[in-house]
């Protein structure tokens, strides 16, 4: 193991400890996007299409205007256009153009929901009023959801100027396939000609959104002098700050973004919707305005995560061993292109050392919201695939599951699809840990059945910023540029006082806004304990250098004559006769007199995040006559790298369990036959409440990254890729059946059921 | 300039006064009980009334009336008090739990058993279990009190047999036989927070010879108002609940359903599902009064 100090050392690594922001949250105190208000502020609202696929003939806003008490009408006259991103594109893309676009529908809408007008009014009654007050002339188009169907020849075109780009240039004719990424290896034709048995399975997902419980919601203040104050529920605000400013053409220096408080996001919170609308209406009436989301909002017009139409194949040899895979599958991307193609042709059979292997995956544009991020975006759905024919191959070769996954396993030095080769990972201490755990083999009763499923994820590293500052009473704030979305705080907290060697107690960390900070990437990819943790312990380690000299200025020593043990500057003993030794304290105190305040800070790009495994055993039981699953029992086995904060760890991967139970279950937009959203609240988008899950096991395999000074690995992403695969499985284990369609409805269970038993099995 | 008109609040204390606010102002004025329907429904922005009629304040609909023969029931009293009446759970149980799987725990603190009835869902988890127990409403009006059976109250989704003026004061549960017994469930697809894609409310009486006195049956979810399935009191009566009784009832509960394909779920989902909560609920009540 390459880790700087040994388990047993930690001090507070490791251990678990009060939350920083508990108290906060369990008093109501915490303040979120909503609990913001500012003196003269008006009510932001947006008005929003109840067509799938309109053109918009005109816009009145006359009589809006003249409602008593409306100070501003706004429509996409208002908001920048900028001009079509062209090849070759990013591996992500945020094309202004489209950002622009989805903010405020310009010549036509592209879902129930797009936003095509808004108000900032004296009171939300008189803004809602006033929406509806506004004239919209729209000539309704044929529409498209399903991915296969928008791909196809005849289905109707969502952007006339959008073409289908490939290495061979641009499409003649505009299409709503995008682009396609395929990641490829060996020869398919030779390894499906050396397998024993082959699997063939269709498999299809649904949009699933982040169900985050905190609405979208936002303050803007424009000034005379073009600057802007903006407050925002985030995963990034300087994210926000860069979506803002270049849509609206305004300096960075001039916007400040402050992040709330943050009740959720899983991703979807990454990118902006109400917020350039709120600093254009702000502008417009010189006064702050607030925009918060209703939750049939946040349904209707924010992204949830693709849904997925997939084809596959897998071959094999008697003996287990993979010799070839493919699969295609058609990703639907919501309004605008950008569905997590690349991510998911790596997700694939990332797993395996697959010789023949290849996966295509399709951008396509549909009458949807634009898709977001959602945890380990692009993978659950080929997890989904790849793990259910491979837990299919394995039941035809009457071979373990975990067996076959054993046999396939990649091992450090092995490479991804897409290239990425992997360094010290945990994948088969993952694999043996579930094998020995008492969940693998305990004995199953009637109408139940036992899923078990692999899932995988490369994290991100990336820019992160820290500011550390000792207060002369020897206490230390230290401030990072990420919204704690997941315990970050706490993490930090215990990563300084780790390297300081003081009580965590004295350390008091801090989510500074964009004005204070260095820039610092958003919350997401499981990249902030890894990312940002490694900036605070830099930060702290200046501080640390610092103590050094000061410690050294006072002994009139040199700084290597000087070292820092358990929170104390410490003499060498061969530079002096006695011990000496300065407290934290004594130092924070001495600090002002000789030569000024003391502060570190680390600005990094973090490498070498790495990936991580989770493993999933789930036993679920049927009632045969209704078709109703309960989820019975439940372990997640995870390579979490170092566990920082190991109650936070374990919430991350019940919560992916528990996501994964409602993708699986019953998660699914509903539309009636004009394309408009019919389930736009949590009663009938029907995420699971807590009665709905079991109590979810976990268990943390440490296997440390190299590349951080503690092994953090990112944690919050595996645990749901391999979820719906999980259920799903457990589901088929359960009723004797194959399924192939998520949500694995109880109508669609007990159709199965029934259809089973009309043909005599 | 056109202008936004403000929304009123009343709070009265006599039923008389109700009948009158809402004769006055007409349509645009609401009954106010839990507002678990109606706030939703504002905020959702499908209704938009002007005055607000808080009936809490009347004594009458917050208080549950138990004599040796009927059980009157307050339109206002929450689910969370009725599942705290110790005397109403004993009597009749499936009601009790009828109303206690209305939300959550929040929900179950403001939603009554009025508010449920008079919103006219055709899924309303309490309605199956009042038509099976043969309840009454008791309805206030500007011409004085009328009663009604609860099956005949609802006329379609979300429309009541109220004329105008009118409003619920009440609800009277019968008196019992002797070795009687009720039950209701529903089928969701999660375990709670949701609302019935199927509900099925039975009632049962014994003879002393173990064979079914009478019983009733109602469905919710499954056609445009909760429905009792008369045919059931027919297969019942008189037998004993074997395989072909409940053969028999599951197949009257399937006919008896009319529903439609929506979100919650699929015409052959929801009759099938029907037949199966029918039995259930049957063999639960018939349990309950074996127990008595
Ligand atoms: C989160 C949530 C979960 C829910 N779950 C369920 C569920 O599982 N099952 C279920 O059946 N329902 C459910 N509901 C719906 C609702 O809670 C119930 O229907 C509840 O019983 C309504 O009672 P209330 O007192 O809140 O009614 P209100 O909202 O006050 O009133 C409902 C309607 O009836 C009218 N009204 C009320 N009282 C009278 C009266 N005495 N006379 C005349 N008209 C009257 C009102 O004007 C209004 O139109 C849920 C609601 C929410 C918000």
């Amino acid at each position: 193991m390459a880790n700087e100090n040994s388990t047993t050392n930690y001090k507070w690594v490791g251990k678990r400890t009060r939350r920083p922001d508990g108290v906060d949250k369990v008093t109501g105190r915490a303040r979120y996007g909503d609990d913001m208000t500012v003196p003269g502020m008006l009510y932001g609202k947006i008005l929003r299409s109840p067509h799938a696929h309109a053109k918009i003939l005109s816009i009145d806003t006359s009589k809006a205007n003249a409602l008593k008490g409306v100070k501003a009408v706004l429509t996409s006259a208002e908001i920048p256009d900028h001009p079509l991103s062209q090849p070759p594109y990013a591996p992500i893309i945020n094309d202004m153009h489209d950002i622009s676009r989805n903010v405020m529908a310009r010549d036509k809408v592209l879902y129930d929901g797009h936003a095509v007008a808004a108000v900032a009014a004296t009171s939300e009654r008189i803004a809602r009023q006033a929406l509806k007050l506004i004239d919209v002339e729209y000539e309704v188009l044929p529409h498209v959801l399903d991915p296969l169907e928008a791909a196809g020849r005849a289905a109707p075109i969502l952007h006339e100027d959008q073409f289908t780009y490939s290495a061979d240039g641009l499409s003649d004719k505009p299409s709503n396939l995008f682009r396609s990424i395929t990641g490829q290896r060996g020869d398919l034709d030779q390894g499906f000609a050396e397998a024993d048995i082959i699997v063939e399975r269709e498999f299809t997902s649904e949009p699933v959104h982040q169900g985050y419980i905190e609405p979208l919601a936002c303050i803007a203040t424009a000034s005379e002098d073009n600057c802007v104050e903006l407050w925002t529920t985030t995963q990034g605000h300087f994210v926000i700050r860069a979506l803002c400013a270049k849509l609206l053409n305004m300096d960075l220096a001039k916007v400040r973004v402050t992040a709330s408080e943050i009740g959720g996001g899983f991703g979807g919170k990454n990118t902006v919707y109400g917020e350039p609308v709120a600093i254009r209406l702000s502008q417009m009436t010189g006064r702050p305005v607030r925009m918060v989301m209703t939750r049939t909002e946040v349904f209707r017009a924010s992204g949830p995560t693709v849904g997925s139409r997939t084809r596959i194949k897998i071959g094999a040899r008697k003996d287990g061993t993979i010799t070839a895979a493919d699969a295609e599958t058609w990703y639907q991307a919501g309004a605008f292109k950008g569905a997590p193609v690349g991510r998911a042709a790596e997700t694939f059979f990332s797993s395996y050392t697959i010789k023949n292997a290849r996966a295509v995956v399709h951008d396509v544009c549909v009458n949807r919201p634009k898709v977001a991020a959602y945890r380990a975006p692009g993978a659950p759905m080929a997890a989904y695939a790849a793990e259910g024919a491979i837990n299919e191959l394995a039941s035809r070769l009457a071979m373990d599951p975990v067996d076959i996954r054993i046999k396939n396993a990649v091992r450090e030095g092995d490479e991804s699809l897409m290239g990425t080769k992997y360094g010290q990972i945990g994948l088969l201490d993952v694999l043996e840990k579930v094998k020995s755990h008492d969940h693998y083999s305990a004995p199953l009763g009637n109408n139940q059945g036992r899923g078990f499923a692999l899932g995988y994820w490369m994290h991100g590293g990336g820019l992160s910023s820290v500011s550390a500052h000792l207060l002369d009473d020897g206490t230390v704030t230290v401030a990072t540029g990420n919204p704690d979305i997941g315990g970050s705080r706490s993490s930090m907290r215990v990563m300084a006082a780790e390297e300081l060697g003081v009580d965590i107690e004295l350390i008091k960390p801090i989510v500074a806004d964009t004005g204070s900070m260095g820039y610092s990437h958003l919350t997401a990819g499981s990249r902030t304990t890894f990312a940002t943790g490694m900036a605070v312990i830099f930060a702290v380690r200046e501080i640390i250098e610092k103590l050094r000299a000061l410690a050294a200025k006072k002994w009139r020593l040199t700084i290597d004559q000087v070292t820092w043990e358990a929170g104390q500057a410490v003499a060498s003993s061969s530079s002096r006769g006695g011990i000496q030794s300065l407290s934290l304290k004594e130092l924070a105190a001495m600090a002002t007199k000789m030569g000024g305040a003391i502060a570190g800070h680390s600005e990094i790009n973090a490498g070498g995040a790495g990936a991580a495994f989770s493993a999933q055993l789930v036993d679920v039981e049927i009632d045969p006559e209704t078709g109703f699953v309960t989820p019975l029992r439940y372990t997640v086995v995870q390579d979490v790298g170092r566990a920082i904060s190991p109650d936070y760890v374990e919430g991350q991967m019940q919560g992916g369990a528990v996501q994964g139970i409602g993708w699986a279950l019953n998660e699914a937009y509903i539309y009636d036959d004009q394309a408009r959203l019919q389930n736009t609240g949590f009663l009938d988008y029907r995420m699971p409440v807590a009665s709905d899950v079991p109590m979810i096991d976990t268990v943390l395999v440490e296997v440390p990254n190299p590349n951080h000074p503690y092994g953090v690995r990112g944690v919050g992403e595996p645990c749901l890729v391999s979820a719906p695969a999980a259920v799903a499985n457990a589901v088929e284990n359960a009723i004797g059946q194959t399924m192939s369609s998520l949500p694995l409805s109880p109508p669609k269970i007990l159709k199965r059921i029934d259809e089973a038993q009309a043909a005599g099995g | 300039m056109g202008t936004v008109t403000e929304l009123k609040y009343e709070s009265p204390e006599t039923a008389q006064a109700v009948v009158a606010l809402l004769s006055g102002v007409g349509p645009m004025a609401r009954i106010f009980a839990g507002g678990t329907d109606l706030l939703v429904q504002m905020h959702e922005e499908l209704i938009e009334p002007t005055l607000l009629i808080d009936i809490k304040g009347i004594p009458e609909t917050r208080e549950i009336d138990v004599t040796a023969d009927e059980i009157r029931i307050g339109a206002a009293v929450t689910g969370a008090e009725l599942g705290e009446h110790q005397e109403l759970k004993s009597r009749w149980p499936g009601i009790v739990e009828a109303v206690e799987l209305i939300g959550s725990y929040q929900v179950q603190g403001r939603a009554t058993i009025g508010g449920n009835l008079c919103n006219a869902s055709p899924a309303a988890d309490s309605v199956p279990a009042l038509i099976a127990a043969a309840a009454k409403v008791i309805i206030a009006g500007p011409n004085g009190t009328r009663e009604v059976p609860a099956e005949e109250f609802s006329v379609g989704p979300g429309r009541t047999c109220l004329a105008a003026g009118e409003f619920v004061t009440s609800i009277v549960l019968p008196k019992q036989n002797q070795r009687s017994g009720d039950a209701y469930l529903r089928f969701i697809p999660r375990t709670e927070m949701d609302i019935a894609v199927v509900g099925a409310g039975a009632c049962v009486s014994l003879n002393d010879d173990g064979t079914c006195a009478s019983a009733r049956l109602a469905l919710g979810a499954v056609a445009p108002t909760a429905k009792r399935v008369a045919a059931a009191t027919d297969i019942l009566q008189g037998n004993r609940l074997d395989d072909g009784v409940l053969a028999a009832l599951a197949k009257a509960a399937n006919d008896a359903c009319a529903p439609i394909d929506d979100k919650r779920g699929t015409i052959e989902f929801r009759t099938k599902v029907a037949g199966v909560l029918a039995c259930r609920a049957v063999k639960i009540a018939w349990q309950r009064a074996e127990n008595r």
